[in-house]
């Protein structure tokens, strides 16, 4: 199961960075919005996944999944959410005042 | 605090107040107020002359600084120091005088700057000879370097000024950082101690060293540029669009020397190893030699002057590293003749100074009166200026080596070193050694010509009032005292030169070669006009010939293309190198900082990957073991199988509507793997915050137009689509890694006390809520704080707007 997850993670990180590459600015969004998935899935993947309940005492079981892991990634989502909204604003604020999202055209003049 | 220490901090104390008292007293010339110090200074020094017999004792006070590290403000007066000493307090004096009439008092000449920066320089030069302490002495001779540009540039307006002043610079800061780094290295070597007389007390030891070898050449570099040695004249010349007063102090008499100051302070040390003595008589002959040629095609005065001293430099340089040969014999005792070098080298020092700070003043003189400097407009001033035209002729005299002036001496004292040095049979000087004097003997001849050339073409021939842009007459009384004064000296030193043998040569040479003399025993300077006819005397009487002949014939090829490449051609190799070094940075930066987010991807992916790759190899840390795995449910396989199929399309489809489909479909199927997985929370914000980030998606969608495709580029698109397959495989890995890592070594996870502690201590019975308020409450504050920030940004974005001219 780690081993199919590991892969999963690779596999969106490559995309996420394929993503970062390319000259339209909505696309890095898209990118970005990968990339936080990706690691997430790392984190939760690295920390083991071993059946047990879910973190909650109430389940009366005997073993339980790491929570700790869990509140970590429950953070990361939260800050990559703000991240991810402040530039998709960005992008269309750019768009807004430039006219154009195409991150060559927005490279501007040498001497600037 | 000794009065010595006062000798050096007086100047920089002055240099504060100066300008109080030029802004108080308008009316007086700046210069007068400063005009006593270098006096009182001078006279204090004077008072250590040896004027008894018995030698010189050497002073020492040491004022702690950084004790920590050894750096203490230690000033030790020995032979050595007091006559550098007393050459910058002396010609300071004179050239103070000289510039209070040279330098006019109008209401628009900065002369506060002018004399603050004279002062630091004459500070830090005081401090460069006395200072024992080599760390001290470094932070005085970087003082030097920027007064001396300060000074360069004085005529800030003129391209030409700032041009010189950044050479200078550059070159003998260049020079001062070798310097340091040889400076440290010999820390090292010396046992970590930075005082000169200690390093000297274990000279013997230190030579064995392997390491001072870099340390000497290091050091040689500082002392090289400073000293103006091939091939770092080239700042030298340009120095010359500085004031007058400025040239014939920093570039003749003082700052020039301070690299011969140097050699000859660290003679002691080095002078022990053969590579001092040649590296030392091969670049000064070279010098002298390539000045004294550089020179002859000059037709600016002060040019001719600056190629002039360059050679002399040289000559000096030469004759410190012969001298260094009488410390390789033990039998000095019994010979003389391995020291007249440096005796030489010392009178020459002594000499040079007179003669060179009088003709630069009276080539100041020229300037000042005719309004020209430029050999080709000058002519006939002899009857004119009667006054200038005798201080020149026994500036030029001495200069070119005639008798009765003191240069006459110093030469035939190189002359003799030069025979003497060739007549040795030590660091493989039978095959070589013959070339010293022909090199030494044709340099003459050049210097006899180009001082033959300023006489003829400046003072004798007709007169032209029309090249002239105002009356020529002769200059005032008080621009004429400073030469008059060192003119004399010329005169002095040449038909009395004992005068100076033991009150200033002999204790100088002690300090270069010490242990010359048995303890309590004298030694013995004596330098005499007339020798009986040796071969000295036949080499000058050659070279007057020759250089009369040449001189004579100088009009014949004055057409020649050598006498036409006025400017030394290794000024084109300095510029050259500047512009390239401009040029190729620029193209570096330009190359790598195309303003391309995806190029910046691209280095870093490869960085990281790389780095990534080599600790694998290095350490051989790639690890991978397949075992410790939980089972996989069929259903997982489902959602993990949606999930690589979609992310893999991603890239593909550039229909801006179908991304975002398709970027919701990923999120809510990692949702689902939070399900499977058993995180609740997670799965809850997964699911909610997809939600809320489609729907800003589609809110900036319908403001943005679709996406633009790329356009056709199979390299880059095969480029971008490696470099992220290099990555992802990195990641897949470093996790492979990673798992290996956890199910090897028996780590127990900290979440033991979680799940323990979880309703005992906080009350909680959801383990993930409790970690993330009570446990590690701080994480949630800050991300609060992140979202606040991230919302406030968002606010900002959209609602401030500047109009639209308005620029930020």
């Amino acid at each position: 199961m780690e081993i199919l997850m590991i892969f999963t993670s690779g596999i969106i990180i490559a995309v996420a960075t394929y993503l970062f590459m390319t000259r339209s600015l909505l696309r890095v969004a898209f990118g970005v919005v990968m990339l936080s998935h990706g690691v997430h899935l790392l984190i939760l993947t690295l920390s083991g996944l071993e059946t047990g309940a879910p973190p909650l005492l109430t389940e009366n079981a005997e073993a339980y999944t790491d929570p700790l892991p869990q509140a970590v990634i429950l953070t990361a989502i939260v800050i990559s959410f703000g991240v991810t909204a402040f530039l998709l604003v960005l992008a269309y604020r750019t768009y807004k005042e430039h006219g154009t999202e195409d991150l060559e055209e927005l490279r501007g003049n040498a001497d600037e | 605090m000794s009065l010595l220490h006062f000798v050096v901090l007086a100047p920089f104390v002055m240099a504060i107040f100066l300008p109080f008292l030029y802004y108080k007293f308008r009316s007086i010339h700046t210069g007068w107020f400063l005009l006593p110090l270098p006096l009182i200074l001078f006279i204090y020094v004077a008072t250590y002359i040896p004027f008894g017999g018995g030698g010189m004792e050497a002073v020492e006070h040491t004022v702690q600084w950084v004790p920590s590290l050894g750096i203490n403000f230690t000033v030790y007066l020995d032979g050595l120091s007091m006559l550098f000493a007393l050459l910058i307090t002396g010609i300071g004096t004179l050239v103070v005088l000289y510039s209070i009439f040279y330098i006019a008092n109008k209401p628009d000449e900065p002369l506060n700057n002018f004399y603050v920066y004279l002062l630091m320089f004459m500070g830090a030069m005081l401090g460069v000879v006395l200072s024992d302490n080599l760390i001290v002495l470094y932070v005085f001779w970087e003082l030097t370097s920027l007064s001396s540009s300060l000074l360069i540039a004085y005529w800030f307006h003129k391209e030409k000024s700032r041009y010189g002043a950044q050479k200078s610079m550059l070159i003998t800061v260049s020079g001062g950082f070798a310097m340091l780094a040889g400076f440290a290295l010999l820390y090292i070597i010396a046992g970590n101690t930075f005082s000169i007389q200690e390093i000297i007390s274990q000279a013997d030891a230190i030579v064995q060293d392997p390491l001072i070898l870099p340390a000497m050449l290091l050091i040689l570099l500082g002392a090289f540029t400073k000293s103006a040695q091939f091939p770092f004249h080239i700042w030298l010349p340009d120095a010359m669009e500085a004031p007058t007063p400025v040239s014939a102090y920093l570039h003749s008499a003082t700052m020039v020397k301070a690299g011969i100051y140097l050699v000859a302070r660290l003679t002691p040390v080095f002078g022990l190893t053969a590579e001092w003595f040649w590296i030392l008589v091969i670049f000064g002959l070279t010098t002298l030699l390539w000045g004294s040629i550089s020179a002859v095609r000059q037709t600016d005065l002060k040019g001719i002057l600056a190629f002039s001293t360059v050679s002399q430099l040289g000559l000096i340089m030469a004759l410190l590293g012969m001298g260094a040969a009488a410390l390789h014999y033990d039998f000095i005792e019994t010979e003389t003749m391995y020291y007249t070098a440096t005796m030489a080298a010392v009178f020459h020092l002594i000499n040079h100074a007179t003669f060179k700070g009088a003709l630069f003043m009276a080539v100041g003189i020229i300037d000042h009166e005719t309004g020209t400097r430029d050999v080709k407009r000058l002519g006939g001033l002899m009857a004119i200026m009667p006054v200038t035209f005798t201080v020149s002729l026994v500036g030029l005299a001495a200069m070119a080596g005639l008798p009765p002036f003191n240069g006459f001496l110093s030469k035939e004292m190189f002359f003799t070193a030069t025979l003497n040095v060739a007549s040795l049979d030590i660091f493989n000087l039978e095959t070589l050694g013959v070339f010293i004097p022909i090199v030494a003997w044709i340099a003459s001849v050049f210097t006899f010509v180009y001082s033959m050339m300023m006489f003829t073409r400046t003072f004798t021939g007709e007169f032209k009032p029309e090249n002239y842009e105002k009356e020529v007459h002769e200059a005032p009384a008080g621009l004429l005292i400073s030469p008059i004064i060192l003119g004399s000296l010329v005169i002095l030193f040449g038909l009395f030169p004992n005068l100076l043998g033991y009150t200033l040569i002999e204790p100088a040479m002690q300090a270069i070669l010490p242990g010359i003399t048995p303890v309590g025993e004298q030694f013995y300077v004596n330098i005499y006009h007339w020798h009986g006819i040796n071969t000295e005397l036949l080499m000058t009487v050659a070279v007057v010939l020759f250089g009369l002949a040449i001189a004579l014939n100088l009009k014949k090829w004055a057409e020649a293309a050598f006498f036409q490449r006025e400017r030394d051609p290794l000024n084109r190799a300095y510029d050259f190198g500047l512009d390239q070094l401009v040029v190729q940075s620029q193209n570096v930066t330009n190359f790598h900082m195309t303003g391309r987010l995806r190029d910046y991807m691209l280095y870093m992916s490869v960085f990281i990957v790389g780095l990534g790759m080599y600790t694998f190899f290095r350490y051989n840390s790639l690890d991978i073991n397949l075992e410790g795995q939980g089972g996989i449910p069929g259903y997982a396989i489902l959602v993990i199988g949606g999930l690589i199929a979609s992310t893999l399309v991603l890239p593909f489809v550039h229909k801006r509507i179908t991304n975002l489909v398709l970027l919701g479909v990923i999120g809510f199927l990692v949702a689902l793997l939070f399900v499977i997985f058993r995180a609740p929370d997670l799965a809850l914000t997964q699911l909610l915050v997809e939600t809320v980030m489609v729907v800003l998606f589609l809110l900036v969608f319908r403001h943005m137009p679709e996406i633009t495709k790329e356009k056709k580029a199979p390299l880059t698109t095969t480029v971008k689509a490696l470099v992220s397959g290099a990555v992802g495989i990195f990641v897949i890995l470093t996790g492979l890694s990673v798992h290996a890592l956890r199910a090897e070594s028996d780590i127990t996870p900290i979440s033991d006390f979680f799940i323990e502690n979880s309703v005992p201590l906080a009350g909680g019975y959801n383990m993930v809520n409790v970690i993330l308020v009570d446990f590690r409450g701080l994480d949630t504050l800050l991300e609060v704080l992140v979202l606040g920030i991230a919302a406030l940004g968002i606010v900002t974005l959209i609602k401030h707007r500047l109009k639209g001219d308005e620029d930020v």
